[in-house]
């Protein structure tokens, strides 16, 4: 057994009870210090992903390709800049522990056992090891009712996606007799060994994971989660985890129940046309800029699994491309909201961007980007990123699919350009307060990616394929 | 023979104290019925021939487990009638989508059958040279490590979660200093006084800790431990 192949997750565990033990020694800035060992832990773990050797080890439940490198990666990415977005958040609302950055680098190592899970039962750890974090994350502001709500309402209903998960893997592994993924697929690959069992045990296992992406109907606790959440675990939430349970659906469907497509296609299109219509229209009404990047995220979530619905290698790097801008363009839009303070207290509401190209040109510049990104369109990433879906689609004959999906991101721009609107042409209302460097930073780190995509999109394109040809085809 | 009457024993009153757990009014009873249980299923698989697994059900589920869900019990005095209020009224509902979903199940579980090659798919087959000990000891340590391990931060970030949503930092708590109790040394808290064979304690002699300085140093009843 090479145990080496789970190296990048062993150094990250280990730095994260190093770091726990500091943060209890250490009277003074103990959160600072926990933030940047934990950044630090984090770029460590990059390095020695992108050193990997692709292999299979641990009896079989671990694997390192292509696919489980670009997923963590981007996963990786993801989580540091969540963590730089919380630094000076987590200060200012007097919410200092040290434990918030470590609670996020065990759910990111539970991020990366999910995108390196090729067993029901690797795969069922990894999940809950990052649930379980984030739950904690979610009510981290315990004094504050809505902190605490979000937690418990994220709680309550994870741990029922949890059972439908386990519920779908008991009938997969009664049916099938096994639950390593390699087996699965050797074994329904005879259609005589693909009974009703397995199939409805694949539903369930879809909706525990539908679950975790907030695609529709499993949407519910999405918008009050995100309100409440305190705003870096809101961006934390609304990018690695979505990328690694995003990853997991990927790697369930394409590699043990690839021979299924037929029975799992029709259920992806009709939660990803669900999530898209939704995701579109019910954001037009809102009024907090939480609620509505969460609406804004099951609409993403939606697009992304149209490319899945494609069922090819073409429609996986599709997904994996528009998970790569989707992170960038969310993190940035964060950093955005993160700086809308007034006196010292944070304010949530769209009127409050009020004019804010007059108080603060950059910002306001930065957040259209990201709106115009999200919205699709050209030239920036989250453009390239819904073609790419698209024309996965188009390309297996589901032209309803392509066009609900351009009807859509229609309706969406409505709501990304009010934001801009609301920005350059109302009536200025107070300046927010000088914003610390960590949130430039990230503002300009995912605005430059943001708008230079197409410059180097074909390497990230032929990595994407590199990735979705390791577990379809 | 006696082997199936034991095991007839011991189940009968492992069903029968089971159904008494989830139907006795009085909640200590409950748990009482609770760890009944627990050592009917242990003598259960001390007849399978697993006494690795009878020895841990005890030590951990009743010597832990069910000793503190009876100080829970005991000191959140959880009113189960009230519990129990809305029975009545959610049981036709309950009720119907309970046999709707076991019909359904039942449709799906009828095509269930054994696979021809299950057998060679069982991961772990009992192997005669090893005492079951030792092959729980291999499937948890050596094939399933990395699954043993993860369980294991899901618990750590159980108790960190635990410990940043409830504990408080009171001004009145009193907090371990480890530094101030190691560099105590013996003549900083104590005297050693020669007391006259045969002539008692005077009242006034009574030995008591020194006060060496303002601050009381790590108090001798404090449990101490932060976190």
């Amino acid at each position: 057994m090479s145990w080496t192949l789970a190296l990048p997750e062993i150094v990250l565990s280990c730095a994260g009870m190093a770091i726990l033990v500091l943060g209890v020694l250490a009277r003074e800035n103990a959160f600072r210090m926990a933030s940047m060992f934990t950044v630090g832990a984090m770029v460590l773990a990059a390095v020695l992903v992108m050193a990997g050797v692709p292999g299979l080890g641990y009896s079989g439940m671990f694997a390192v390709d292509a696919f489980s490198g670009f997923v963590k990666l981007l996963i990786l990415a993801a989580a540091i800049l969540a963590v730089i977005l919380s630094m000076d958040y987590i200060e200012q609302e007097n919410l200092r522990r040290f434990e918030f950055p470590v609670l996020m680098l065990f759910a990111t190592v539970g991020m990366m056992l999910m995108a390196s899970a090729v067993n029901l039962m690797s795969l069922y750890l990894g999940v809950e090891l990052m649930s379980l974090s984030v739950y904690v994350l979610a009510a981290f502001a315990r004094d504050d009712l809505r902190s605490s709500e979000a937690g418990l309402k994220y709680f309550v209903l994870g741990a029922l996606a949890s059972g439908l998960l386990l519920y779908g893997i008991s009938l997969v592994y009664g049916f099938a007799g096994s639950m390593s993924f390699g087996d699965l697929g050797r074994l329904l690959s005879d259609k005589d060994h693909a009974s009703t069992g397995v199939t409805v045990g694949v539903v369930f296992i879809v909706a525990g994971l539908s679950f975790k992406i907030s695609a529709v109907p499993f949407h519910m606790w999405t918008p009050d989660v995100y309100e409440g959440a305190p705003t870096p675990v809101t961006a934390f939430m609304g990018t690695a985890p979505k990328v690694a349970a995003m990853a997991l659906l990927l790697r369930v469907l394409g590699g043990p129940f690839g021979h299924l497509l037929a029975q799992w296609q029709q259920l992806i299109v009709l939660v990803a046309i669900a999530s898209m219509l939704l995701g579109s229209l019910a954001a037009i009404g809102q009024k907090n800029i939480k609620r509505l990047m969460a609406y804004s995220s099951i609409g993403h979530m939606g697009y992304a699994l149209v490319g899945l619905a494609a069922g090819t290698p073409l429609g996986v790097k599709g997904v994996l491309i528009y998970l790569v801008t989707y992170v960038f363009m969310n993190a940035g839009a964060f950093a955005c909201i993160l700086a809308m303070r007034r006196r010292g207290r944070a304010v949530e509401g769209i009127s409050d961007l009020a004019g804010l190209a007059r108080t603060d040109l950059g910002l306001a510049l930065w957040l259209a980007v990201f709106m115009f990104s999200m919205a699709g369109i050209p030239p920036f990433s989250g453009f390239w990123g819904k073609l790419f879906i698209f024309q996965a689609a188009v390309s297996q004959g589901m032209w309803a699919l392509a066009v609900i999906g351009v009807l859509t991101s229609v309706i969406g721009a409505y709501y990304y350009i009010r934001i801009i609107k609301v920005m350059f042409f109302d009536d200025s209302a107070e300046a927010f307060d000088a914003r610390p460097a960590s949130l430039s930073v990230v503002a300009v780190a995912g605005g430059l990616f943001t708008v230079l995509f197409f410059t180097f999109a074909a390497p990230v394109e032929a990595a994407a394929l590199a990735a979705a040809k390791a577990i379809f085809g | 023979m006696i082997a199936s009457l034991a095991f007839y024993l011991f189940s009968g009153i492992l069903l029968a104290s089971a159904a008494m757990v989830v139907s006795s009014r009085n909640p200590v009873h409950a748990v009482l019925f609770l760890i009944l249980a627990f050592f009917n299923a242990a003598a259960l698989f001390l007849l399978a021939g697993a006494e690795f697994l009878a020895m841990t059900l005890v030590i951990v589920y009743v010597g832990a487990v069910a000793v503190l869900f009876l100080f829970v019990v005991m000191m959140l005095d959880v009113n189960f009638v009230q519990l129990r209020e809305g029975f009545q009224r959610y049981l036709p509902v309950g009720a119907t989508i309970g046999v709707v979903l076991l019909g359904e199940l039942v449709m799906v579980l009828g095509g269930w059958r054994i696979a021809p090659g299950s057998d060679g798919l069982r991961f772990a087959p009992m192997d005669a040279a090893l005492d079951n000990t030792r092959q729980i000891g291999q499937i948890l340590y050596t094939d399933y490590i990395l699954l043993f391990q993860a369980s294991g931060l899901i618990l750590l970030v159980a108790m960190i979660g635990a410990i940043v949503l409830t504990l408080r930092d009171r001004k009145t708590s009193r907090h371990q200093n480890v530094a101030t109790q190691i560099a105590r040394t013996p003549a900083d808290t104590l005297v050693l006084v020669d007391v006259v064979r045969g002539a008692g304690v005077p009242v006034d002699h009574y030995l008591r800790p020194k006060v060496t300085e303002a601050k009381p140093v790590a108090p001798a009843d404090s449990h101490g431990g932060h976190h």
